[in-house]
């Protein structure tokens, strides 16, 4: 059966799924490790037992996203070489250096902090625990800045010369390199996203405690109201900026890759005087059209052009070989854009609530809420298979093919890794988010200890704090409860 | 990119040293915890292995982040290396990936592992995941130790898929995870107590006398896999500098067991097991230099630019040192022993 697929699919196949499962856990722990340290400073500040409740509630479950992020995160340092190792000859020069200073600047700083953060607030004091967790929550937004920005010379490649008798991308200036075009959109846009991807996911939890305190007790604990209060906040706040982000980046896009958002709108046709917006429409790459399109006329001129009669160019201006596969990039940027507007409806939905007072007791929007729950983690991977799939057929934007960037390998051998890869990935993460999903089944302040005796757990392991706050008794490192 | 002009010349020097640096903080750091992870199939009280798993915990993630320092540096530096290495490779750096995301999980699920069944397969994966990256990265060691076939003019690996199978390697590999076994044990005799300590001291010495041997067969079976080898250890100045590293090896190993069995000592073990590891590194180290796939691609011919290695190494100066710091300072907050009574001072 795999001799039917050829090594360079598969090698994209293996690729795409290691770096979309990885995408994941990254995305979520941007958020949450700012989101700990604010709550951690709310603490220190406040000395409300509430966010510290909350502190010890997402940390444990901040550890296991964490690691899986590491361990996931460690494959991809190697997977530029064993899959596409004529890419990393070729663009080792130029994305090799901002990688380094990612792992430099970023992920030593995470690994050197999360110990104390995670178990060293009794050993290290308030202060110093305070720093810890603001230097892991800066090395997560460090790794982002860096990796989006190899990712962004990659769509937009600016500050190299291409040496001739090698075919190499040699660099000349390191600053255009690193601030490429389309990186300042694509940063903000990621970023924002990782923050929303996490106001969901902790809103989600927070209503899902709503709903069943409400069985029980009419008033929700103070840890739970809180937890979703912020979280709403952010969704109102936040989800308008990144819709306004949003379209900042498909602009820029426009101006540097127009094919990929030639893909995105399903625009096979030019348009002359103002192109439609299709809603829906299932895009057909072999006869080149889209086929039961459904469109609004002249607003994708709108938005784009800021100008009803804004002629835009169609793929019929681009030869099918340097096309990337429209279906994919037409429904991911659609679900992406459709689940961005469901976020900006929780946000003024939990605005009119919160204006009535009846934030915490609209049950009809904790049920949205709870549902939306995993809509970040989705439209991060919507969006991010519409920015990598539209810049195909391409791994450097125009100048070099995916197909000439692949290592010399062998089908049956790509075939056998990419099987283990998905096995091992499905069923350990698979266990890893269930045991989350188990910490996040629990409210917070339920079961938690005693919130003064804050000298814990003895020692740090990322389960570890985790093992004897829930142990009944503490006693020293080893685990009491069966 | 070929030889460049003179200060290319020097930034390639210090970035093969930065990367050897790197790769050599890694084996050591990495080494501990991944010995330690097979040391833990012989220790089957719970307990112990609670104690075990938290003398290592605080740190682990720090050790790796070395590795992928190793790779993110060798695609930056050497981008010729790191695409000819890694498809040589294929197998047990898969492998080795794939074994470490078992181990990695492990310090986290077995802790939310409600049933006695399923901490039990979390124990197995972090033993099985310890042993099996360990033994990949010996064998990946000796693949490149014995040579990978490439063809300069397309400058694309040219080998098979199993090039990297063979006798030397996987002896390589057994002896990598003799090696970290005896790390292993020297750290675990530093920080716990007790009967567990007991039951350590009386492994790391056998371990040591086995990675000694090792390090014997792997010394004199190195000059017969390439010619180039051969010349460059029995001519002129190398002969005594082999010699010197023998005996030196052979002296390190003496302290380090009367260390633990006359002396009874509780980090010299430790800190000999380092310098053990540290003096392989030198011999590899002259083998291999300035070849950075040996006999065949030298650090010059596999260099990025001038104005990559630069850019990078202002990064690796400032930030390295601060590296190092917080590091250490990681480490020292959680220093002493691993006490199952009182915590951790």
């Amino acid at each position: 059966m795999l001799g039917s697929f050829d090594a360079v699919l598969l090698a994209r196949l293996q690729f795409a799924f290691t770096i979309s499962f990885h995408f994941l856990f990254p995305a979520f722990t941007i958020g949450l490790a700012s989101y700990l340290a604010v709550l951690n400073a709310l603490w220190l500040w406040t000395k409300e037992d509430r966010y510290l409740e909350l502190f010890r509630y997402w940390v444990k479950i901040f550890a296991l996203a964490f690691a899986m992020g590491v361990v996931s995160g460690i494959v991809m340092s190697y997977q530029f070489g064993t899959n596409w190792s004529v890419f990393s000859d070729k663009a080792g020069s130029v994305i090799g250096a901002p990688m380094a200073y990612e792992v430099l600047s970023a992920f030593f700083l995470e690994a050197g902090f999360l110990g104390i953060m995670l178990f060293g607030r009794d050993r290290v004091g308030p202060g110093l625990h305070m720093a810890a967790c603001t230097a892991v929550a800066f090395g997560t937004f460090f790794s982002a800045f860096w990796i989006i920005s190899v990712n962004s010379w990659m769509q937009t490649p600016t500050g190299f010369e291409i040496d001739v008798a090698t075919g190499q991308f040699l660099p000349l200036d390191f600053w255009k390199i690193v601030f490429n075009p389309s990186f300042p959109y694509r940063l903000a846009h990621t970023v924002t996203a990782a923050y929303l991807t996490t106001a969901f996911i902790v809103g989600g939890v927070g209503a899902w405690h709503l709903l069943r305190q409400r069985r029980t007790v009419y008033e929700a604990n103070a840890a739970t109201r809180t937890m979703f209060s912020m979280a709403m906040w952010m969704a109102a706040i936040v989800a308008p900026v990144q819709i306004f982000l949003g379209d900042m980046h498909g602009i820029n896009t426009l101006e540097h890759q127009p094919v990929k958002v030639m893909a995105m709108e399903g625009h096979y046709q030019s348009h002359e005087g103002g192109a439609p917006l299709y809603l829906f429409g299932i895009p057909n790459d072999k006869t080149q059209t889209l086929d039961y399109a459904l469109g609004i006329p002249k607003l994708s001129s709108l938005i784009l052009k800021h100008d009803l009669n804004a002629s835009l160019a169609g793929l019929d201006t681009v030869p099918d070989a340097d096309q990337p596969p429209v279906g994919i990039v037409f429904w991911a940027f659609r679900i992406m854009v459709a689940l961005g507007f469901g976020m900006l409806g929780i946000g003024l939905w939990s605005l009119v609530a919160r204006w009535r007072g009846r934030l915490y007791y609209a049950w009809w929007l904790h049920r949205a809420a709870l549902v939306m729950a995993p809509s970040g983690l989705i439209a991060v991977l919507a969006g991010w298979v519409t920015t990598e799939v539209g810049r195909q057929p391409f791994t450097v934007y125009g100048l070099l093919r995916t197909v000439d960037s692949v290592a010399p390998l062998d089908a049956p051998a790509v075939g056998t890794t990419l099987v283990a890869f998905v096995v091992i990935y499905f069923t350990l993460f698979g266990i890893g988010t269930w045991y989350m999903l188990h910490l996040m089944a629990r409210a917070p302040g339920a079961g938690e200890p005693r919130l003064k005796d804050v000298s814990s757990g003895p020692i740090r392991s990322a389960g570890r704090t985790a093992a004897q706050d829930d142990a009944p008794q503490r006693s020293g490192t080893i685990r009491t409860e069966v | 990119m070929p030889l460049v002009e003179g200060l290319s010349f020097d930034l390639t020097v210090i970035w093969a040293f930065l990367i050897a640096a790197a790769v050599l903080i890694y084996v050591i750091l990495d080494g501990f915890d991944l010995g330690l992870g097979m040391l833990f199939a012989l220790e089957r009280g719970r307990g112990d292995r609670d104690v075990m798993m938290n003398s290592v915990a605080p740190v682990w993630d720090g050790n790796e982040t070395w590795l992928v320092l190793g790779g993110g540096g060798l695609l930056a530096a050497f981008p010729l290396a790191y695409a000819l290495i890694l498809p040589a490779l294929y197998m047990p750096i898969m492998a080795m990936l794939l074994a470490l995301i078992f181990r990695g999980v492990a310090f986290e699920f077995r802790w939310r592992a409600g049933r006695n069944l399923s901490r039990a397969g979390w124990d197995a994966a972090f033993i099985g995941g310890s042993g099996i990256a360990a033994l990949c990265q010996g064998i990946a060691l000796g693949a490149l130790l014995q040579g990978i076939r490439i063809d300069k003019v397309a400058r694309s690996y040219s080998g098979g898929w199993w090039d990297w199978l063979t006798p030397f390697s996987v002896t390589v590999g057994i002896a990598v995870m003799t090696g970290y076994m005896l790390l292993g044990a020297t750290w675990l005799v530093m920080k716990t107590g007790g009967e567990l300590q007991e039951r350590m001291r009386s492994r790391a010495w056998p371990l040591g006398l086995a990675t000694v041997g090792f390090i014997g067969v792997i010394s004199l079976w190195t000059p017969f896999l390439q010619e180039g080898f051969y010349a460059r250890w029995f001519s002129g100045w190398h002969i005594i500098l082999a010699v010197g590293v023998g005996l030196a090896v052979l002296a390190i190993a003496a302290l380090m067991l009367r260390a633990l069995t006359v002396h009874r000592h509780e980090y010299w073990p430790f800190l000999l097991a380092l310098a053990l590891f540290a003096l392989c590194f030198v011999g590899l180290g002259v083998s291999m230099f300035p070849y950075i796939i040996p006999t065949r691609i030298t650090i010059w011919e596999a260099a990025a630019p001038a104005l990559s290695q630069k850019f990078m190494l202002i990064g690796a100066a400032v930030l390295l040192p601060i590296i190092l710091t917080y590091t250490g300072y990681a480490y020292w907050v959680f220093r002493g022993k691993v006490d199952p009574e009182s915590g951790y001072h």
